[in-house]
């Protein structure tokens, strides 16, 4: 079925709630193992919703169709010295996956990167949505401006909600500008605990840190600062004479480094599980130190200052029944576990609630939020 | 303002409600005679005013479980109420409700400098959760102007904004979890410490909800370094047109202050009578504030001045010091007051997108000739919400109507330009018969859904934010 525009949405989605047939939302396809399996009987592609159609450099905004590749998205930024705020990460290397990512599969699943620490993620650029919902009617939220607080805010709820809501078929951002220069000051030989301490010291310095990770294996730390060229110079040296006492310091110019955090490269050629867990900076290391008393052959990538783990364990190791008392939330990748489970209870009530308003047969994704 | 008609059931009810009131909280804690609960009968919106039949204040987030299982029980109408300070009618009560304040609710519960949060209850006002942490050079972003009053409570309901968002966010942005009461008394965690959380993004939601979804009585949130020091710059254009092409030149060239405030001549007249701050005599006046190290701030506002220069500004002054800095400041937060000083006024919040600034300015203008009302403008320019000041006289019967009027005019044209009604201060009563200009009914159907699925009996600041006609249905229930 090839959809062209939300009108062509509106009635697909129409006929398929009337018929009580469950629907596969599909972007670029780049990220489908994200989530627990759909129970579906039909596919419903979103790529030809395709094009910016609109963008205003002056007023750091861009609004464009749901099924744009995000690297078209990308380049018409660019050209203007600009970008997305929340450096969306590419899931083809972790997952095995291959197709063009889409703007639109980014908003449903939320995706940011390392400066998400700093500039938020992808549902705090976010803001405007249009899409259809379970029965086929067209609704929108938000708008094309960045202060908007004209009734609920949809636009949150719609970012993360991985088709469950209602089909994407419009997206708008505020944009920033893309900085002048990027540098990273690299600590070497530093353990997990060490090493969310220098984090920590480095994010609550006032030098504008925008990506701080740790990768265990190579005990390399990472700090990232980006802007104007003086004062990236400035902030770099700044932030070497702080971490100076804690290990060798290098100051490096290299966004390699920074992709391979992203897309969480050390674990790409491996055939392990992957978890992704999200808790507080400091409670980082404890978090590993609890997984690996359980098996030694893991390893870790830690993100945002320590508060995000990227987890590599042998297969089939129950990572979430190893952290029951973990305030926060793991979500696994790769592997045979149920990829996602409600937080609690009075949570999955309210989910449950607003899926049943928003898609009353449950066509939408089916099951793939658990 | 056109209200639901009060409940004469809960009317009847009110003694025995009354008593049921009392064996859960402190004597002090509820107030229910005639001359007293009119303390509570408006917020910062004085032109609408109702007493409440009762008025609350809990001092736990289990008192405030307490009173909404008995209200949910009654069927008691309930509006929560931060500081009072809505300028949109967000805590306006009804005569047959429960006025929630959570004032009495003001404990700093955590706070965490190496994960970068502070848990505080909600109560607490926006100033003094920066005030909690400052010794240690940190701050919270969001700074509404009236942040000296104005509870987190209301700035959560209302995802409030500030003069700093351009760069900080507003409060969505710096929100990491709240602990929520549900109208049935239940309490639930929402987020926490941590940045992501599984399944839909509640939070995001309940941040903006102005109230209507559960009363929100601890809120965890993100903290920041305090940059090493930050400096304005005072521009004056010969006009509007020219003052918004610089906006939009800076903003182009990659440097991105952490605000730019726009005035227009009448609010620099009135802020000149008042303050003193010895602005220049321009059609228009930007501040334009950078932050960072000496050398950082130097080198971006030599980035921002040569931008300046080539629209001719007919002054520019950077501040060389701490005290000329306040000043400069001094006559942008002193705007309202000073507006206050001479009239009545109504202060619009529409945002648009930044390119239509001079369209936009341009048709105000027009339109306080035909309104024979006078309108002076301030704004924070970066992010294109404006702030409209339409003046008129309380005591001049019809005076209101016809700036009332005026103000929807204007925010009509705002939406057209493909702007928004309200960009930081909410919807409350105030622009709630005009959300169908923005939003269709099935637009507004998808939110009150959402509504229906947190408050199933329409109960929690019912007759806010939605058309009372869009409404009426669900609120029948």
């Amino acid at each position: 079925m090839n959809l062209k525009s939300e009108t062509d949405v509106a009635s697909y989605v129409s006929d398929a709630n009337a018929d009580g047939r469950r629907l596969r939302i599909v972007g670029g396809g780049t990220r489908q193992s994200l989530g627990n399996p759909c129970k579906n009987e039909a596919v419903l592609s979103t790529t030809g919703l395709n094009g910016i159609s609109l963008y205003e450099p002056g007023a750091l905004t861009i609004v464009t169709a749901s099924g744009t590749p995000l690297a078209d998205i990308e380049t018409a930024l660019a050209a203007e010295g600009q970008r997305l705020p929340f450096e969306p990460m590419d899931h083809r290397g972790l997952l095995g996956s291959s197709g063009v990512p889409t703007i639109g599969g980014i908003v449903a699943c939320n995706i940011s990167g390392p400066a998400r620490i700093q500039a938020g993620a992808c549902r705090d650029s976010l803001i405007g949505v249009r899409f259809v919902d379970g029965t086929g009617t067209v609704i929108k939220n938000g708008g094309r401006v960045m202060k908007n607080v004209t009734g609920y805010d949809l636009v949150k709820l719609m970012a993360g909600s991985m088709g469950t809501l209602g089909v994407l078929t419009e997206v708008a951002f505020k944009v920033l500008p893309a900085p002048e220069t990027s540098t990273t000051v690299i600590v070497k030989g530093l353990t997990d605990e060490q090493a969310i301490t220098a984090l920590s010291s480095a994010l609550t310095a006032p030098y504008g840190v925008n990506g701080a990770a740790h990768i265990s294996k190579d005990a390399t730390t990472l700090i990232r600062v980006e802007g104007f060229e003086k004062s990236v110079a400035y902030r770099a040296a700044q932030l070497q004479t702080l971490l100076g006492p804690l290990g060798d310091t290098t100051i490096v110019n290299d966004d390699s480094l920074w992709q391979a955090v992203r897309d969480v490269e050390p674990f790409h050629a491996t055939n392990t599980d992957v978890w992704r867990i999200s808790v507080a900076p400091s409670h980082g290391p404890q978090v590993a130190a609890v997984l690996r008393q359980i098996n030694d052959d893991i390893q870790v990538v830690y993100d945002w200052g320590g508060g995000l783990l990227w987890v590599s364990t042998p297969n089939d190791m129950d990572v979430r029944a190893a952290l029951p008392r973990i305030s926060g939330y793991a979500e696994c990748l790769r592997g045979t576990a149920e990829k996602r489970v409600p937080q609690n209870a009075a949570i999955a009530k309210i989910e449950q609630g607003l899926r049943a308003k928003f898609d009353p047969k449950g066509i939408l994704n089916a099951g793939i939020m658990g | 303002m056109e209200m639901p008609q009060p409940n004469t059931r809960v009317l009847n009810r009110k003694a025995h409600i009354v008593q049921r009131l009392q064996k859960i909280l402190p004597e002090s804690a509820v107030i229910f005679e005639e001359q007293e609960v009119r303390a509570y009968e408006c917020d910062a919106l004085t032109a609408y005013r109702c007493p409440p039949m009762i008025a609350v204040l809990p001092s736990s987030t289990a008192e405030v479980s307490a009173v909404l299982k008995i209200c949910n029980e009654e069927g008691v109408p309930v509006v929560p109420r931060g500081s009072g300070t809505s300028l949109a009618g967000g805590a306006l009560p009804t005569s047959d409700c429960v006025i929630l304040g959570v004032a009495r609710m003001n404990a700093v519960l955590e706070t965490n400098y190496d994960d970068r949060y502070i848990r505080v209850q909600s109560g607490r006002t926006n100033l003094s959760v920066t005030g909690a942490v400052e010794q240690n050079d940190f701050f919270y972003a969001p700074d509404p102007s009236s942040q000296l009053a104005c509870a987190i409570a209301g700035n959560v309901a209302m995802n409030s904004g500030g003069a700093h968002c351009l760069k900080y966010g507003v409060t969505t942005n710096n929100l990491l979890g709240v602990t929520m009461v549900m109208m049935d008394g239940e309490v639930v965690e929402i987020g926490g410490t941590y940045l992501d959380s599984a399944g839909l993004d509640l939070l995001g939601v309940i941040c903006g909800s102005e109230g209507q979804l559960g009363v929100v009585t601890e809120a965890t949130l993100r903290i920041l370094r305090k940059p090493e020091g930050a400096r304005p710059v005072l521009m004056g254009f010969d006009s509007n047109e020219v003052a918004g092409a610089c906006v939009s030149d800076i903003i182009k060239a990659g440097v991105l202050p952490v605000a730019i405030e726009f005035m227009d001549k009448p609010c620099v007249e009135a802020v000149e009578d008042f303050a003193k701050a010895g602005y220049p005599e321009a059609e228009a006046v930007l501040i334009v504030e950078v932050e960072g190290s000496e050398t950082e701030i130097n080198d971006q506002l030599a980035k921002i001045k040569k931008i300046a220069m080539k629209h001719k500004p007919v002054e520019l002054r950077e501040s060389k010091s701490e005290e000329e800095s306040a000043a400069i400041w001094a006559g942008r937060k002193a705007a309202f007051g000073a507006m206050g000083r001479i009239s009545d006024y109504m202060c619009l919040d529409g945002t648009i997108p930044v390119s239509e600034l001079p369209l936009v300015l341009r048709r105000i203008g027009e339109m306080s000739q035909k309104y024979g009302l006078k309108v002076a403008n301030v704004f924070h320019a970066g992010d294109g919400n404006m702030h409209p000041l339409i003046l008129f006289d309380a005591n001049k019967p019809g005076d209101l109507e016809l700036c009332e009027e005026f103000g929807a005019e204007v925010l009509k044209l705002c939406v057209e330009v493909g702007g928004c009604l309200t960009g930081e201060h909410g919807v409350g009563v105030e622009k709630r018969d005009l959300m169908l200009t923005q939003y269709n009914q099935k637009d507004l159907d998808a939110q009150m859904d959402v509504k229906d699925v947190f408050d199933p009996k329409w109960l929690l600041n019912a007759a806010k934010v939605f058309p009372l006609s869009s409404s009426d249905d669900r609120r029948a229930i």
